[in-house]
Order: C-alpha cells, then structure tokens, then sequence
C-alpha cells in the first residue's frame, strides 16, 4: 500500500498539478470488468474494456439509489452503435461509458472521467472533481 | 399562417395523453398547458409502487425535454383560476393570463372527504398524489395501526399500501355490506374478505363513521353502531369528486352531482370548451379509469382535426393489482336470473370464487366476476367485447377443460382483428399483427414502441406477446427465443453448440456465435452455460458473472453481502453452530435462520469476506451456492430416526442428494426436500423435485416451485428405491439444465413443454430420447470435478485480491456502509 501511496505523490509532483490521478496499475484492473478506487473522499469506477481495448472511469455512485456499486457492474454494448454501457449490479439500470447518459429510459446521469493508460499505469483526469 | 392556441387545463395522465395525440395528428396548434401539481404527469395508476422502490422518475410519463421539443409551453405548479369565456381568456394562480381558440379541461378528480366531525385531524391522508404518499410515508414510521375508509379498488390498495409502510394492522372500514361494491357479488366479497384477512388486512363492514377521534392527532373512529376503533392513521378512499370548481364558475353545464357535462364530441355546451378524463361526465357518468380517459383524448384530439370519432361508452371492467389476491369483474358482472345464467364455481379451501353469466341460450358471454384466479380475464374480457361464440360446454371458461384435450381458453389468435388488446392506448389485434408482419417486429419492446401497445397498466403484455408469437409463427417464422441483441440463438441452441465446439470462455463464444460487446443478459447466461457444462471455477471469469456470482454472495442493501454456508439437509452440529456464531459476533453480522433450514450472516463487508470464509471452511463447512443459480437446499424433515411417524431416515437422504448436485449450475435455482412419511413435514412438492417416503421405497416429484406463483410438484415415480431415485434425479436435472431457458424454474419449464409431465416421464423413465446415459454422465462428471469455489478462492492470493472495495486501498472498507440497530443486531441503513 505505501508504495503505492508514495508513488502517488512522486506523480503528483511529476505532473505539477494534482489533475492527474494516478489511480492503479492496469493490470490490477480485470479484464472486461472493473474495480473502484478512492480519490480524496470519492469514488470513482474505472473499467478495463479490454475487448475493446478501452478504458473508462465514471463516478461509483450509481444515481439510481445512491448505492457505491458500478465497479462492481457488468459491462457490455447496446444498439447498432455498439455503445459501451456498465449496468448497476442492484437493479440493472444502464449507464453509457462514453456519455454518462442513462440507457435503461430514466432521466440519470453519471459523471465521466477521461483516462490515461502510460506505461501500465491508470491515470484519471480529476479536474472536475473538488 | 399563425397557430391555433389551445390550453389543456391539468397536466394529469389524460391532458398529458391528449398533448401527445394532438402532437401526433398535427402541428397547427400551439399547445399550452397549465398544471396545478408542481411535477410533471405521471403514472397514477402505478401510484403504489412508490411504496415498493418506484421513483417519482420512473412514474413520470414524460420528460420537461419532450415538452421543450415538441414546442408545448408547459407551466407547472400554476392551476388556472378562472376562464373567461367572452374574451377567450384564462387566468392563472400566479397572475397569468393566455388567451385560447379552444380550451380542455383535462382537470380530473379529487378524493371524496366525508363531512365526518374531526376529518382535519393530524394523521387523516387521502391517495391521490405523490405529495400525498410522501405524507403518509413520513407519518407512517411512527405508528402500529392504520385503517383506510372504503373497501373499493382504491381503498384495498391503499389498505395495501399502508401494509407496505410497515403497519402491521391494517383494517379497512366499508359502509356498504360488501368490499368493492360495484366489482364484485356477495359471494365473492365473503371469500376476498378471508384472502384479506391472511395478508392482516381486517375487514369491516356496514360500518358507518360517524367521527373521527384524538385530540390534534388522530386515535381512533367512532361508528354509528357505537363502536370504536383505535388507530394511528386514516387514509380515506371513499370515492372521488370530478374538479368542475373552473367549468362551475364560468358558466358551464355541470351535474349536480358532480362532472363537467360533454357530448360524444367531448364538448362542453361551450362548443369551443372540450372536457376528457375523470373530471368529464358523459351520459350521466363518470369513468374513474384511466382507459375510458385515453379514449376520451383520442375523440377531443381528433375533433380538433376534424376527425369524427365518437365516444360511444366504455366498459368499465377492472382488474385488482399489487394487492397478491387475483380479483377482476368484466362486462355484466352482476346481471342475474332469470336474464341470464350464472356458472358459479367456489372452492373455498382454495379461496378461488369465479361467476360467469352467458346468455340463456348459453351462446354468449356477458360478464362475470373472477377471485383469487384471474388468470382467465384477458381472454374473458376479449369473449365478452368480441361477442365470441361459447363453446358447447361454458363452464369450462372457468374449470379449465376436463379430460381430454382442452378445447377453450381459444388461443389469442382467433379474436377478430378488431378486438381491442390494449385498451389505455386502444390498440387493436389487427394493429399489433400488423406492426409484426408489416414492420418485421419480432420482440415485445420493438411492438410497444412501435405501437405503444402494452405502454400503458400493463395488464396486456401476455396477450402482446402471444400474439407476436401468434403471429410469426401463423407466417412460418421460427420464432427464436433469442437470448439477448448479441445472440441469434436460444440457450438451448448456444449450449448444444458450445458443447460440439468444446468452448470454454465467454469472449470466444460472443467471437465465434455473437456480435457486439455483450450485455449483463448474455454474460451470466453464458456463464451458466459454461459452468454446467465445464464445471470449471466460476471465478476464472469473474467479469461475466452476475454481481453475486462474481463475489460468491449475495449483494445487499448498502452494498455489503451476505453469507450463507451450507447445511446439508438442515442438520448441524452443536460445534459448527458455536463457529457460525463466533464469525457473526467477530464480523458483526446479523444472523437469521433463512425458510431454506439454513444460517444466512448479513452485512459482511467486500474486504471481510475472504476471512469470514476461511474461518468457516476451517470448521468444515463450505460454500451454500445462495448467490447462484444452482442447487440451494434439500429440506429435510427429521424422519424414522427421531420421529414415531418416520419411514425412512429422510435426513440421511436429503444430505446425500444435497451432497450429490451441490455446486451443479442450472438456469435458475434448484431446490429439494425429503419427508420421511405422507406428512411431508419438509414440503418436498413446493420443490423443484420433492422425495417422500412411503412403505416401500420412496415416491419422486419433479417441478414445484414457491415463490410467486406457487405449484405443487408432480409425480414422476412412486415406490422406487433410493438407487432409482439418484438415477431418475441425475437424468431430470442433466436434462432441465441442458433445454430450459436462462431463468426459468423447473415448474415454468414443464408448463411450457411440449407434452408435459408425459413426454418429461418419457424422457427420464423411458429414455425416449436415447440420451439417459449421456444425462448421468454429464453428472458424474460434474460430481468428480466439484470442488467448493470458496475453498478456491481463499487460497488463490489473485482471486483473494478481488475481494477488496478500493484497489488503491485494499485494506479499506467502504466508508458509504452505514448500519442502524434493530433488536440488538445490525441492519441495513434503509434507502
Ligand atoms: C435468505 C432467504 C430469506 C430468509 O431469510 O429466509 C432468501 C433470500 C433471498 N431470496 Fe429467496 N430466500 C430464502 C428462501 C426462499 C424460499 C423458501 C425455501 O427455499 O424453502 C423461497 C420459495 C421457494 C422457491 O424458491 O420456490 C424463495 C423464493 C425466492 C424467489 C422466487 C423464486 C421463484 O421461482 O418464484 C426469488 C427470486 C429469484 O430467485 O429470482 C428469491 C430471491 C432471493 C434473494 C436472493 C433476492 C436477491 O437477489 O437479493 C434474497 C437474497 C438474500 C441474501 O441477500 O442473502 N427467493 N426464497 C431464504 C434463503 C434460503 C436459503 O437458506 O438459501
Ligand atoms: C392510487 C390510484 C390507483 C389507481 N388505479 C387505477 C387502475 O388500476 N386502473 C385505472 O384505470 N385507473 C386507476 N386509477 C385512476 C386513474 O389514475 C385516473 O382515472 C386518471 O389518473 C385520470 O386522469 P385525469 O387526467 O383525468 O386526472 P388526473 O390524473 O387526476 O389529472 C388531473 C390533473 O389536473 C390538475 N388540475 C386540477 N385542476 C386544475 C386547475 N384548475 N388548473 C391546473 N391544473 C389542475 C390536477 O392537479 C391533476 O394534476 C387510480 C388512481 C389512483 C389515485
Ligand atoms: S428475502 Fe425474498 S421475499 Fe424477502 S424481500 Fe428478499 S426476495 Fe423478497
Ligand atoms: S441502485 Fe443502481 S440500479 Fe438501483
């Protein structure tokens, strides 16, 4: 853990600014799933689209009943368009990678976050967040 | 050209309903709508299941977007106040005023309050809106008895609901001498009354309040009779006023009971004043449905188009929901001798009371009244509006046909074209079967959105979808029960051909059989499949696993998880009860006894459950498969060994099988249960197969169920000895896992086979198909390859590593977990 922690900071001061997050390694992340990591006081899921070759980051929280859970969700695609989707492991509500927008017909939305893969390193742009 | 202005008063469920057909039919006119509620329309009919999880989201029937879109200008939380017919002018609460070439007043209705004495006190709700839920919501938390005045549709609901909010005793108070007077005879209202009375909902009768009781808070209502009732809170449900204050005041007709008076045009006597929904009165009645009131926004839109439909009367048939008793009452429920002929069937054991009244001539069905099995309804109420020729022998329409093969309940497919299928949006059968074979539409979410069949209360969903069905296969198409948008195939297919291609990962599947990305239908389906066949350790592919699955346990609540360690046949030692208990108090875990004679631990931190496993594993017990679709328990009663009744030592028993297929993954759960005599102290037939001994061996049942739609297991073998009892077992379940469909139970699966429990006995006991050894093998297979996933897991530092919430601080626990107490144990924060 402390390594972590310490390569954490060594980054920060790399970048100069604290926009970059380094969040884990990209093998810490499974295939085709996710995992959740903690920034300041939130959470925040990442996923491995590996079938893709893509990654994505959006908040954890899922707005349907506020449950810490997405991480913990299912990915997949929908539509002609084959748009990368996550849903909540509780009810199954749908949540686009790309755009946060809600699939399943409710009027949610989720926060995104861009990602940056260097060097088997995952890195979340943080500027949006306080 | 400058646009036509026409205000919609009231932005309910029928003004909403009218924008989107005006909408629809043209784009002369400029839409304005005031509405008195702060939210948009939503779903009324659906109000309840506010109280089970629906959001004031997922009721809403629009979007402020389509309003914006559709160019609407839609004020919210602004009733209007006054219209002024000379000038053409409304006025609003907030100082508006608009002017309008045509006005509707889609204003609806209020709930009827009595003028009892003491009706204003604190904790008297009536159930109307979501503001009025959330009332209720905030009270209810504080009180133990309720009561809702009126025994109607809405009263048992609402009765329901209070149920819902935790009111354990929950009375309904009727003045009439029987529950939903104008659904349902006396018969019926005797036995819907003994169904209520098992869900704690006690009935009251001929029961007159005369006051209600308490200082600023309600306690109690006092009757004419000189009774009393002490109570927490009162919903009143006592039927509703039409909102005719705005016509009343400017001068429209209006009943002196109440309702804005419309012609078949839905026009007020001010011709350019049109009036729909629940607030309109149309040949001196009000229709309190949400039905007649769609049909009454298609007449007013039209009429604006110059259409010519009419509204010509709707029937008012109804069909009880969410209340977990099947009550329905369609066309005539209550015309009698010597009118007609009423075919009464009543099993009062059973609780089921069914009335149908056909013509003398026995030639036509007119109406009848359906209790605690309404499954019939859609198809009686299609007879009776269709004006279907009865069969020789009517009292099957309720009795099912007996002996021989059934020659009623006609399929869907002979209605004629303009039978009306889903009547809130008027949708017809000849419109449903177009859309298919015109559109190419093959599934019901392509029909609803393209017909918005189905769109509305739901209750002709079943009857959309076997016309679909109906349908394609009427056009030689093989309907494919295709798994999801990424699969042409059915489970069926993809496991025949995963097995022939000896695939083991999901990735190669979706490659080799699918297309796109996948979705979280197919990922667990396949899983299964993969694991039945393979039986290989579900978490090598713990990303395509249902949530539970991926974790080994079950989410919860607040996203900790439970744990529930297999105890085969319900049978523990004294020792292993300690241990079960020292985990629990060393991880602060609420413990219950679950109805599957088990230990379920609750509230088990992501980051806990490695730990907790390996203490339970060290004591010997390994994992209860509660997360999967896979074998849960075989119950057991305790048998010869103990009990003075006992034939066989049904323990012994049950904890072999239990050993036998534990671990073996099926399309949904499977459960079992072994009794020791004809008692069936272990409800073996409520399982999906149920063993139970007799003199001379023991008599196997295959395909029950509990849950939701209860059904008894039926017997497949009797007196046969253990031996033949594994043999037909291992042949069933192969068999169940390799054709069911993704989530279906045994009891689903045999009603849908083709031949039923003949061809299944067939198969298992004749080896008809020639596949029985192929079946046993399969599972012996599966036996010599089982191994706990748990015991797996815990010793694989890689898989251990999953189980942490923060992958950057994988000691951390979810710091969002917040528990509340309850009798001394832990419990979920509520959401
Ligand atoms: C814990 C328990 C309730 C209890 O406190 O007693 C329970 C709890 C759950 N049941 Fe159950 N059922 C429990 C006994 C039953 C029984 C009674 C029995 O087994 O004798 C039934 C009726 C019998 C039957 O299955 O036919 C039962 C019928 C269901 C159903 C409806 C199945 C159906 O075919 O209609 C579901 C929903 C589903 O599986 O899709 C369900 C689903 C669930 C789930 C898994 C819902 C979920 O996905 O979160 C609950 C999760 C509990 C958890 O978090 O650990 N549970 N559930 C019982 C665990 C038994 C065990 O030891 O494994
Ligand atoms: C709990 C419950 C369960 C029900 N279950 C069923 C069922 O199972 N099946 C069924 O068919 N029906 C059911 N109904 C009845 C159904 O909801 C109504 O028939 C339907 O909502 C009527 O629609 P409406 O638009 O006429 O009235 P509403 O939906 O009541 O809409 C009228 C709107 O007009 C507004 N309004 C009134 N006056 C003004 C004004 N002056 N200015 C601006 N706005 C105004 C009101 O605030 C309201 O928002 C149920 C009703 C309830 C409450
Ligand atoms: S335990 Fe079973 S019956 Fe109880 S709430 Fe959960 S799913 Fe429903
Ligand atoms: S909490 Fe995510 S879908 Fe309900």
């Amino acid at each position: 853990m402390s390594e972590i922690i310490e390569l954490n900071r060594e980054i920060e001061k790399l970048q100069g600014a604290e926009d970059l997050f380094f969040a884990c390694y990209s093998d810490d992340v499974p295939q085709n799933g996710g995992v959740c990591v903690k920034y300041k006081n939130e959470q925040i899921a990442i996923f491995n689209f590996t079938r893709r070759g893509e990654w994505y980051a959006t908040q954890n929280m899922c707005p349907h009943k506020q449950q810490m859970a997405l991480s913990r969700g299912m990915i997949g695609s929908s539509g002609e368009e084959c748009e990368p989707k996550v849903a909540c492991p509780f009810h199954k509500k749908s949540f686009s990678l790309k755009t946060g927008d809600c699939l399943t017909g409710e009027d949610y939305k989720i926060r995104i976050f861009p990602v940056i893969i260097n060097n088997g390193k995952v890195f979340i742009e943080v500027k949006s967040i306080g | 050209m400058t646009k036509k202005n026409v205000i919609v008063i009231g932005n309910g469920m029928v003004g909403h309903k009218f924008c989107e057909k005006l909408i629809a039919k043209s784009n002369e006119f400029q839409i304005i709508v005031f509405g008195e509620e702060p939210r948009i329309a939503y779903d009324r009919v659906h109000l309840s299941s506010y109280f089970d999880g629906k959001t004031v989201e997922d009721l809403s029937l629009s979007s402020l977007d389509w309003y914006h879109q559709n160019n609407i200008q839609l004020y919210l939380g602004d009733a209007v106040t006054e219209v002024n017919r000379t000038e053409k002018i409304v006025h609003t609460q907030s100082g508006r005023t608009q002017n309008y070439d045509y006005l509707v007043m889609a204003t609806g209705s209020a709930p009827f309050v009595p003028n009892i004495p003491g009706v204003e006190k604190e904790g008297v709700f009536v159930y109307r809106t979501i503001e009025d839920l959330d009332k209720m919501k905030a009270h209810a938390s504080k009180c133990k008895t309720g009561a809702v005045m009126g025994g109607g549709l809405l009263g048992l609901e609402a009765g329901k609901a209070l149920l819902d909010l935790g009111i354990k005793e929950t009375h309904i108070v009727e003045f009439a001498s029987r529950l939903m007077p104008r659904q349902i005879d006396d018969a019926g209202s005797k036995l819907l009354q003994g169904k209520l009375a098992q869900l704690n909902l006690t009935v009251h009768l001929n029961k007159n309040t005369s006051a209600v009781l308490g200082e600023k808070k309600i306690t109690g209502l006092a009757f004419a009779d000189g009774s009393e009732l002490a109570l927490d809170m009162l919903v009143i449900s006592a039927g509703i006023r039409p909102r005719d204050e705005i016509a009343r005041l400017c001068g429209l007709e209006v009943s002196s009971r109440g309702g804005i008076v419309v012609n078949g045009f839905m026009q007020t006597s001010d011709e350019s004043i049109f009036a729909i929904g629940e607030c309109a009165l149309f040949n001196s009645m009000i229709y309190g449905l949400v039905a007649p009131g769609y049909e009454m926004a298609e007449v007013a839109a039209s009429f604006l188009c110059e259409g010519d439909k009419q509204f010509k009367g709707f029937d008012m048939s109804t069909k009880l929901k969410l209340i977990g008793v099947d009550v329905a009452s369609f066309g005539d429920a209550f015309i009698s001798e010597p009118d007609c002929t009423s075919i009464i069937f009543e099993d009062t054991h059973k609780g089921i009371y069914k009335r149908i009244n056909i013509t003398s001539d026995g030639k036509q069905l007119l109406g009848g009244i359906l209790i605690g099995d309404a499954e019939a309804y859609n198809m009686l109420l299609q007879t009776v509006n269709n004006k279907i020729v009865l069969p020789p022998n009517p009292e099957d329409l309720i009795l099912g046909a007996r002996g021989g093969e059934s020659t009623v309940g006609a399929s869907v497919m002979g209605l004629p074209d303009d039978a009306l299928i889903c009547s809130c949006e008027a949708v017809s059968k000849g419109a449903i079967c177009n859309a298919v074979i015109n559109q190419d539409l093959k599934t019901f979410d392509e029909v609803k959105k393209c017909t918005k069949a189905g769109s509305g209360c739901g209750g002709c969903v079943p009857m959309v979808k076997d016309l679909i069905n109906g349908t394609l296969t009427e056009n030689g198409m093989y309907i494919k029960n295709v798994l999801c948008e990424h699969f042409d195939y059915s489970r069926q297919e993809l496991l025949d051909l995963i097995k022939m291609n000896k695939i083991e990962t999901y990735d190669q599947v979706l490659d080799t059989f699918g297309k796109g990305d996948g979705c979280e239908v197919c990922k667990p389906a396949v899983a299964s499949i993969l694991a039945s066949l393979w039986n290989d350790l579900i978490l090598k592919q713990d990303t395509i696993q249902d949530s539970n699955d991926r974790f080994l346990a079950n989410i919860q609540k607040g996203g900790t998880y439970s744990v529930v360690p297999r105890i085969p046949g319900g049978e523990i030692t004294p020792d292993k009860l300690i241990v079960i208990g020292q985990v629990a108090k060393e991880f602060n875990l609420y413990t219950k006894i679950t109805g599957g004679q088990r230990i379920d631990l609750f509230g088990a931190h992501l980051v806990d459950l490695p730990a907790i496993w390996s203490k339970l594993i060290d004591a010997g017990f390994e994992s209860g498969h509660a997360y999967g679709k896979s074998l849960r328990t075989v119950k057991s009663c305790v048998g010869s060994t103990w009990c003075r009744f006992g034939l066989h030592d049904s323990v012994s028993f049950a904890i072999e099988i239990e050993d036998r297929y534990k671990g073996l993954r099926s399309p949904h759960k499977l459960k079992g249960g072994v009794s020791g005599c004809i008692r069936e102290c272990a409800e073996a037939k409520s399982k999906d197969f149920g063993i139970i001994a007799t003199e001379k061996g023991w008599n196997l049942y295959i395909c029950g169920n509990g849950g939701s739609k209860p059904q008894h297991a039926e017997l497949l073998a009797s007196d046969i000895d253990s031996e033949t009892c594994i043999k037909y077992l291992d042949r069933f379940l192969m068999f169940y896992v390799r054709t069911a469909d993704p989530l279906t139970r045994t009891a689903t699966w045999l009603n849908k086979m083709e031949g039923g429990m003949a061809y299944l006995k067939n198969v298992i006991i004749n080896d008809s198909l020639g596949i029985a050894e192929e079946l046993e093998e399969a599972m012996r297979y599966h036996i010599s390859t089982y191994a706990c996933e748990w015991k797996a897991a815990i010793e694989n530092p890689e898989m251990r590593k999953r189980f942490s919430h923060f992958i950057n601080a994988p000691e951390e626990k979810d710091p969002s977990v917040k528990f509340e107490t309850m009798r001394d144990q832990v419990k979920a924060e509520t959401w």
